[in-house]
């Protein structure tokens, strides 16, 4: 994959699962756990971060407040909501199945090659 | 629901746009100031710590864009912008806004307003069941194409036909009602049993009559209206089982018919007792006096019914060769009988309204080009700038609306007021008759109608000047004056459609001025007597006491003179069986002593006091008039009037000449004492008809009107004259107190003339206002399509006046072309309408040139307006600008 190139539904995947793991956490802090997460061989605009949080809060699947980070800084917490939990779920289900569906055209098949 | 929240709060941002964006930009903020410090952290100089973070946000007003298009509904955003827009555009240009929501007002006002009528009367149905299977059926003779039954007719014809479930008769009377402050005469009509079962039509409150109620032996029983409970009764429950007395018998009131039932050829339909066919009347078959509703059997058309009915009247007639020859009967359908009359006025005055409001439609997508064609650089310049063709269309089609939603409304609220003044336009009289008018006003269907109009009126007005957007050529727009091609065709087009609307326009006008002329005519028609300052009214004396007893009578009538002539303010009083102006009817067939003819000649006859003559101020030609003394012990004696002089006697004296009853029985002779000038006895446009005037004391009757004549305001005397009658005798029943001006007003022939002159002249008004309104868009379409040119040649030194009478040239042609052809239709419009008109030649010089005269001058004035514009144009801006 292009280090550019994510798509929306892949990243909010991706955020979602972030803040499965690390609890609340601000835009800043998504961002870079999931340049973090990807081996630093994913690199994103954090700009565009913001409009896929819009979304997500939208759908009703994170929440935010206001709050303060550990060095005292004010920044919007985002947190995963009970309906957000479960889309993860669902989501990565349906993630796993398609990679594993793809990952199957790419198997040796016995008698050629 | 998740799509509906986020939607929700995405609508929200609609108006909070300015929170959200705050808050977004605090958290960018927040997020660059965390980056910032990690970057710190991690060793780089607060400069570079920034740099570095504000680069790795990437574009802040992408995101901030991407935001914004998240937080709000973009394509709700920019129509409200649209929105705005327009209505700053529609203000700076008031007179443009104005004119098209009239146009659209007006349009949708008259169209809606007369399908309210239309929907009133033909498409909601009647207050019946299944109204489309009742048949009316009536007796008809070859003389009396719509006569009635008798009752044992009618009787054979319930037992022996084999097509009607039921069959029921009525016999539509006045009843004089005994109230607290006297007698008071009030409509109804007598029924058979099932009447209203027939109908399926079921009382309010109480009962519907029972099968045999309609038998002499049956106790008298009544079902009065829900207006004659709610206006008599106050509405009160206890009126079941009390007793009223008509007609000096008790009846007891058992039922009260529902709000909406109505049954229109009964007008006012307040009380229904039954048929007594106790009565000498039932009993003959040469009484025909009742009409019948049937409900006919599923399966049956009607024309097996009519085929049945005829087949029994075909035996009767062999059976009761006597009384039946030639008596036939006829069925219609109940809703023609109600609605038949009014069906083809009301389908021209849609389809008229209809046509006005397409011109109104289509002079308004004129102007809405006119301004495209105006506006041409600012598309170019936006398109150029990159708005979508979508957005642009879309402008178009948020102007359209914005004048089609104001113009509705407008016409929605206004068109209650046109019903009303339609309504008005028909005499309460006819109104009676027309009962299904009652709950005329906006109801759904009405609503629908109007909705539907709405929608038209919107989507031609966004498409037209959509279409014309489609041919736009930026490039074009931008640079130079070059006119595209569907300009061209608009004015092709647009001039066509104006020649047509002035053609209409001067159609109509030609036909109101003609009915105009026709209305004055009709009211300057002499009417041998003076109508000002006379009141008249009913009078009804109980039959018991002055029916049988002729002496009663004529004392009554001189107790009657003599008590309202001791009125103050009257001048004299005077009695007539039939008041001039009503009708050609009533007459008496005479045959002349000395002279031999075949046939007996048929005349008007009127039982007159000795004061009549004298108190409508009639002219006396020759002879005498009657004296109060001239009663059954003298001589008979008759004054005629001057026709019957001209037609029977053009050579002789017809004074002394004597005539009788068509067998000459000695008793029925009378003697010609005068000749009075002739009193117009039918409507004002009917011809003159022979007459004779008998002395009410020679022949008096216990019914006939009182006519008045006061020295000064009769209206105001009324009351005071009605009191008098009743002093006389309190049992007197008194109706119709009007004045003879009233009744003149509100004769038929008046009334109609009058209604259909208001119609077609406001018809002609609106179209002659559109047809200015279509002149003015296509000119001053023209002219901005000209403005180059028009700049061209000023600047060659053309003159201002050489550019006013190029411009007015232009709309001259189309004028002319108009009044050309309206003339020539209005020629063959007028010829068709020569019967309707009165006194006037259809070709009236006239009013066609009056017409034209209007039209020229009206279309010159229109045109005036977009040629000073032109005669404007400063020739150095329009040769920049193009």
């Amino acid at each position: 994959m292009s280090k550019t190139e994510i798509w929306q539904g892949t990243l909010a995947l991706m955020i979602l699962k972030t803040l499965d793991t690390l609890g609340p956490l601000h835009g800043y802090g998504i961002a870079r756990r999931i340049e973090q997460t990807s081996g630093d061989q994913l690199s994103l605009n954090y700009g565009t971060l913001y409009p896929s949080l819009l979304k997500l809060e939208q759908e009703g699947w994170i929440a935010s407040e206001w709050g303060t980070s550990e060095n005292n800084r004010k920044a919007k917490y985002y947190k995963l909501t009970r309906s957000g939990r479960k889309q993860l779920a669902r989501e990565a289900n349906e993630w796993n199945q398609t990679t594993a569906i793809v990952a199957r055209f790419f198997e040796p098949v016995e008698g050629q090659s | 629901m998740r799509k509906l929240r986020a939607w929700l709060t995405r609508f929200k941002g609609l108006f909070l746009k300015n929170a959200r964006e705050r808050e977004l930009a605090a958290e960018i903020e927040s997020h660059l100031q965390l980056h910032i410090d990690d970057n710190i952290r991690a060793g780089m100089s607060p400069e570079e710590a920034r740099r570095v973070a504000v680069m790795k946000l990437g574009g802040v007003d992408q995101t901030i864009e991407a935001y914004r298009d998240r937080t709000t509904i973009p394509f709700l955003e920019s129509m409200v912008q649209d929105l705005r827009f327009t209505l700053r555009q529609l203000r700076k240009n008031p007179t443009f806004g104005i004119t098209s929501t009239a146009m659209v007002a007006l349009g949708i006002s008259a169209s809606v307003a007369i399908f309210a009528f239309v929907d009133a009367a033909l498409i909601k149905p009647l207050p019946y069941q299944n109204p489309s299977r009742l048949l009316y059926i009536t007796g008809t003779t070859p003389e009396i194409p719509n006569g009635a039954l008798s009752y044992p007719d009618y009787l054979d014809m319930r037992n022996l036909n084999r097509v009607f479930d039921s069959m029921e008769v009525y016999w539509q009377t006045g009843y004089v009602l005994s109230t607290s402050t006297g007698m008071e005469l009030v409509e109804g009509a007598r029924v058979s049993a099932g009447f209203f079962r027939t109908l399926s039509v079921e009382p309010v409150l109480g009962r519907d009559f029972y099968t045999g109620e309609d038998q002499p032996e049956a106790p008298r029983t009544v079902i009065i209206s829900y207006a004659a409970w709610q206006k008599r009764f106050g509405g009160a429950q206890e009126i079941i089982g009390k007793p009223i007395t008509l007609d000096e018998e008790s009846h007891l009131v058992v039922g009260v018919l529902p709000q909406n039932f109505h049954y229109a050829p009964i007008e006012r339909g307040d009380f229904w007792t039954t048929l007594n066919p106790a009565w000498g009347c039932f009993k003959r078959r040469t009484c025909h006096v009742f009409r019948g509703v049937t409900r006919l059997k599923d399966g049956v058309s009607q024309d097996a019914a009519l085929a049945d009915v005829t087949r029994i009247a075909k035996d009767l007639e062999s059976q009761y060769p006597d009384t039946n020859r030639n008596q036939g009967v006829t069925v219609k359908s109940l809703s023609e009988v109600i609605v038949g009359d009014v069906k083809p006025v009301l389908l021209v005055l849609l389809s008229g309204a209809g046509l006005l409001l397409l011109i109104a439609c289509i002079n308004v997508a004129s102007l809405l080009l006119v301004r495209s064609e105006t506006r041409r650089r600012e598309w170019s310049v936006r398109r150029a700038l990159g708005a979508t063709r979508a957005r642009l269309v879309r402008q178009f089609v948020i102007e359209g609306l914005v004048i089609v939603i104001v113009g509705s409304v407008a016409g929605l609220l206004s068109s209650h007021w046109a019903m009303q003044i339609l309504k008005g336009l028909i005499p309460t009289d006819m109104l009676a008759g027309m009962p299904y008018l009652n709950d005329l006003g906006l109801n759904s269907r009405v609503l629908i109608f109007a909705l539907a109009v709405a929608g038209f009126a919107a989507a031609l007005f966004s498409l037209t000047p959509a279409f014309r957007l489609s041919t736009l050529d930026v490039r074009e727009g931008l640079a130079e004056g070059a006119r595209g091609s569907a300009g061209k065709v608009w004015a092709r087009i647009g001039s066509k459609l104006v020649i047509l609307e002035l053609t209409t326009a001067m159609v109509l006008l030609v036909g109101a001025g003609l009915l105009t002329k026709s209305f004055y005519r009709l009211l300057q028609v002499p009417t041998g007597f003076e109508t000002n300052h006379l009141i008249t009214m009913t009078v009804a004396a109980p039959y018991s006491t002055y029916g049988e007893d002729e002496q009663a009578a004529v004392t009554l009538g001189r107790r009657l003179v003599n008590e309202v002539e001791s009125v103050p303010g009257v001048a004299s009083v005077a009695l007539v069986d039939t008041l001039p102006l009503t009708f050609n009817l009533n007459t008496a067939g005479i045959r002349f002593v000395g002279r031999s003819h075949e046939e007996p000649i048929e005349v008007l006859e009127r039982m007159v006091s000795s004061d009549y003559f004298a108190t409508l101020h009639a002219k006396l030609l020759r002879g005498r008039t009657f004296t109060d003394s001239e009663d059954s012990s003298k001589p008979r004696v008759v004054v005629i009037n001057q026709t019957f002089a001209k037609k029977f006697f053009p050579d002789e004296d017809p004074i002394g000449q004597r005539f009788g009853n068509p067998k000459l029985d000695p008793t029925s002779i009378v003697e010609i004492v005068g000749i009075v000038d002739d009193i117009r006895e039918g409507q004002l446009d009917e011809e003159l008809w022979p007459a004779f005037y008998y002395p009410f004391n020679q022949g008096p009757g216990n019914g006939f009107s009182l006519l008045v004549r006061t020295e000064q305001a009769e209206q105001s005397l009324i009351p005071t004259v009605s009191a008098a009658i009743r002093r006389v005798d309190s049992r007197l029943s008194i109706s119709n107190e009007t004045t003879m001006t009233q009744r003149t007003n509100n004769a038929p022939t008046v009334y109609l003339r009058r209604s259909s002159t208001w119609l077609v002249g406001g018809f002609a008004a609106v179209a002659l206002l559109l047809g200015l309104v279509g002149l003015y868009g296509v000119i001053a379409y023209s002219v901005s399509q000209r403005t180059r040119e028009i700049g061209v040649r000023i600047a060659l030194g053309a003159q201002r006046s050489t550019v006013y009478r190029l411009i007015l040239k232009e709309a001259g042609v189309l004028v002319l072309a108009g009044i050309i052809i309206g003339v020539g239709c209005a020629i063959v419009a007028a010829t068709l309408m020569r019967k309707v008109l009165f006194g006037t030649e259809p070709l009236d010089i006239v009013t066609f040139v009056v017409v034209i005269a209007l039209l020229a001058v009206s279309a010159l004035l229109a045109s005036f307006l977009p040629a000073r514009r032109a005669a404007s144009v400063d020739p150095i801006t329009a040769l920049r600008v193009e």
